[in-house]
């Protein structure tokens, strides 16, 4: 059992991850299906929905990446990636079969346990989307122990849609609603148009016995926190996903601060009224 | 053992210390002047002490001068703290080797040779427990780290002379090194007196047999280092309002005036002995096969600190400079339980314009915040 040893003192250790599935999301997004090469590590290598792997690519560097698949199945990585930095442009151009490397899972991701008997109103905007999504598979294998789902999520344009299929199963299910919208008109777009906080209007919430999981932009998600406050949701039921520089996924870069918090490990989801303070603040 | 009277060990008795570390197999790495200024270096003995020369510091001033004393500690420091002995600048951390399609990572654990740091502040040992902290006592501990720091042996010098930008005494962190050292020395004209902080340490001086110091003679060191605290012209006055103090100013209007003189050099990271941000780089070779990884200092004055895929969530001067003021003050204590700042005072005197942290703190902090002027 050396390598169990080896594994867990040396956090900057990397492991080869073999690429077993690709699909293009959008022009600029991609899906990769990730495997980790040693059996060993993939048979230990478990995760809580809302956590993040670094992913590697030889002489280029490291990324920070949400996990998207669902938790109960481990073996297979999904991530779901914009490719708009140097080390993700690469990440793109990478075709199935070629090798990355894996760090993780790294964070603290969505409260499950704390959500347990509650109804889940899940609130995302863009990418935002993808953190949240293994959340919502965990939900459903355990659907009994959690109430309503209710699910609004808002893009751009309609062609900013990913994993429409997931969403279409969903909406299928008893006991959970799923809402759409898309800011600009498009012809293959049914749903609602307009940004995701008027779909609050919509949908009925009980502040007493909801927990929010919301990510997306930061204005976006400012806005909506607004609103739900508003609506008598109280802060510490509401959990937001957040982004920063994040280069080490270990607390110990110094990039991904916000206020006293390392996103990194301390998040990157985060409980509303412990992050409130620095929300929004310029230079944060 | 570390209330243990303190010992006397005579200056011509020195290289027997000296020796009796060679015999514990620690190469000695002490305080030598080039360039100007006092850096860390391998020293053969005693002769290679900046014996005769002092320092004199003020905001964005340096300079040492040879004086007609003998004193061999007479510089209190230089631009480099110790951090670089245990948080190196450079330090590879994989290597990362591609055949075909397969991978294979190997850590480049780093096999220092057990070094014996001779001449280390009390600010600077601070500094070394507040790393100790962050680099082994959190949710990861991080192995390189922990092989150098492993391999050291801290003999402290206690501070009998202070400049203008010292402020140890405010921060609780010296003149006196607390703790956290193998030996301290406090230098008189003849001799130094020996504490030991460790079980290493005493097993080192054990072998010297040296007399104990008379109680006087410990009244004599104390009067010397408390002198030292008393002189100090500098203090970081408003800290029983922090953290929450800092983060109550952060539209305070004199966060623009010291961006205004703030160059974003990044020279006060660099110096600080607790400034810990780092950045990973691959350094992959022509054939692009073998790949180093490997950990360099970073600085939250650098416009790619805040960067994120073409968003930078702190753009400007004033952004960056809260960011290091409020970190290193406040948010480092919710962070790691203590302050980030050891009142070392290398960010005033290694600032080039001279800007002093704690007259910004200070500044900040008044009561009436309409009041701040640059």
């Amino acid at each position: 059992m050396m390598l169990a040893t080896t594994v867990s003192s040396n956090p900057f250790l990397i492991y080869p991850a073999t690429i077993v599935a690709r699909r293009q999301e959008a022009p600029d997004i991609v899906n990769l299906r990730l495997v980790l090469n040693d059996p060993l590590v993939r048979r230990r290598f478990r995760f809580h929905p809302g956590q993040f792997n670094m992913l590697s690519v030889m002489g280029v560097g490291e990324v920070a990446i949400s996990i998207v698949s669902d938790p109960d199945e481990p073996e297979w990585l999904d991530h779901t990636i914009r490719l708009v930095g140097r080390v993700t442009r690469v990440i793109g151009r990478l075709e199935k079969g070629e090798v990355l490397g894996i760090r993780g899972p790294f964070g603290q991701g969505w409260p499950m346990d704390a959500a347990r008997g509650y109804d889940v109103l899940v609130v995302t905007g863009g990418l935002g989307c993808a953190p949240v999504m293994g959340a919502i598979d965990y939900m459903f294998r355990r659907r009994s122990e959690y109430g309503t789902i209710k699910i609004l999520h808002g893009v751009k344009t309609p062609q900013d849609l990913i994993y429409r299929e997931r969403f279409d199963e969903w909406r299928s299910q008893p006991n959970t609603e799923v809402y759409l919208t898309s800011d600009e008109p498009g012809k293959t777009w049914h749903y609602h148009i307009g940004v995701v906080t008027e779909l609050f209007d919509r949908v009925a919430v009980d502040p007493d016995r909801t927990v929010v999981m919301m990510c997306g932009p930061e204005i976006m998600m400012r806005v909506a926190l607004g609103k739900l406050t508003h609506r008598g949701l109280r802060p510490d039921r509401m959990y937001v996903s957040l982004e920063r520089r994040m280069e080490c996924g270990i607390g110990l870069c110094g990039h991904c601060q916000m206020g006293p918090y390392f996103l990194c490990h301390d998040g990157p989801v985060m409980r509303l009224d412990r992050i409130l303070p620095w929300l929004g603040k310029r230079g944060i | 053992m570390t209330n243990a009277i303190p010992q006397i060990l005579p200056k011509s008795g020195f290289p027997r210390l000296i020796e009796a570390l060679r015999a514990h197999h620690y190469r000695i790495v002490g305080p030598v002047v080039r360039d100007g200024a006092l850096h860390w270096d391998e020293i053969a003995g005693v002769e290679d002490l900046p014996i005769g020369w002092q320092d004199t510091q003020q905001p964005g001033q340096y300079r040492l001068e040879r004086t007609e004393t003998t004193t061999w500690f007479g510089i209190v420091h230089g631009p480099d703290s110790i951090k670089r002995l245990t948080f190196v600048p450079r330090e590879p951390l994989l290597t990362i080797e591609r055949k075909a399609k397969k991978v294979t990572v190997t850590p480049q654990m780093p096999e220092p040779t057990p070094t014996a740091l001779l001449g280390v502040r009390a600010c600077d040992v601070a500094g070394l427990l507040v790393h100790d902290r962050i680099f082994l006592q959190g949710r990861y501990a991080d192995p390189y780290y922990q092989v150098r720091r492993d391999a050291l042996l801290v003999i402290a010098v206690n501070c009998t002379r202070a400049h203008k930008t010292c402020f140890c005494a405010s921060m609780g962190t010296g003149p006196r090194a607390q703790s956290g050292y193998d030996l301290a020395l406090t230098e008189f004209e003849d001799e130094f007196l020996v504490s030991v902080g460790s079980e290493k340490g005493r097993e080192i001086i054990e072998l010297l047999e040296l007399p104990s110091a008379s109680p006087a003679y410990q009244r004599q060191e104390q009067e010397r280092i408390d002198a030292c605290a008393a002189s100090q012209v500098r203090g970081l006055q408003e800290q029983h309002r922090l953290p929450q103090g800092l983060y109550e100013v952060h539209e305070h209007p004199r966060w623009e005036t010291v961006a205004h003189r703030c160059l974003a050099c990044a020279n006060c990271t660099m110096v600080c002995p607790t400034c810990f941000c780092h950045t990973v780089e691959d350094h992959p070779d022509l054939s692009h096969t073998r790949n180093e990884r490997v950990r360099l200092w970073d600085s939250c004055f650098t416009p790619q600190h805040g960067m994120i895929h073409g968003k930078n969530f702190r753009p400007t001067i004033a952004d960056r400079y809260r960011m290091w003021l409020t970190h290193k003050l406040a948010s480092w204590i919710d962070q790691f339980g203590v302050s980030g700042c050891v009142g070392c005072g290398r960010c005033l005197t290694w600032c080039p314009v001279g800007i002093d942290l704690t007259e910004e703190l200070h500044a900040l902090m008044r009561e009436n915040v309409d009041q701040a002027t640059p």
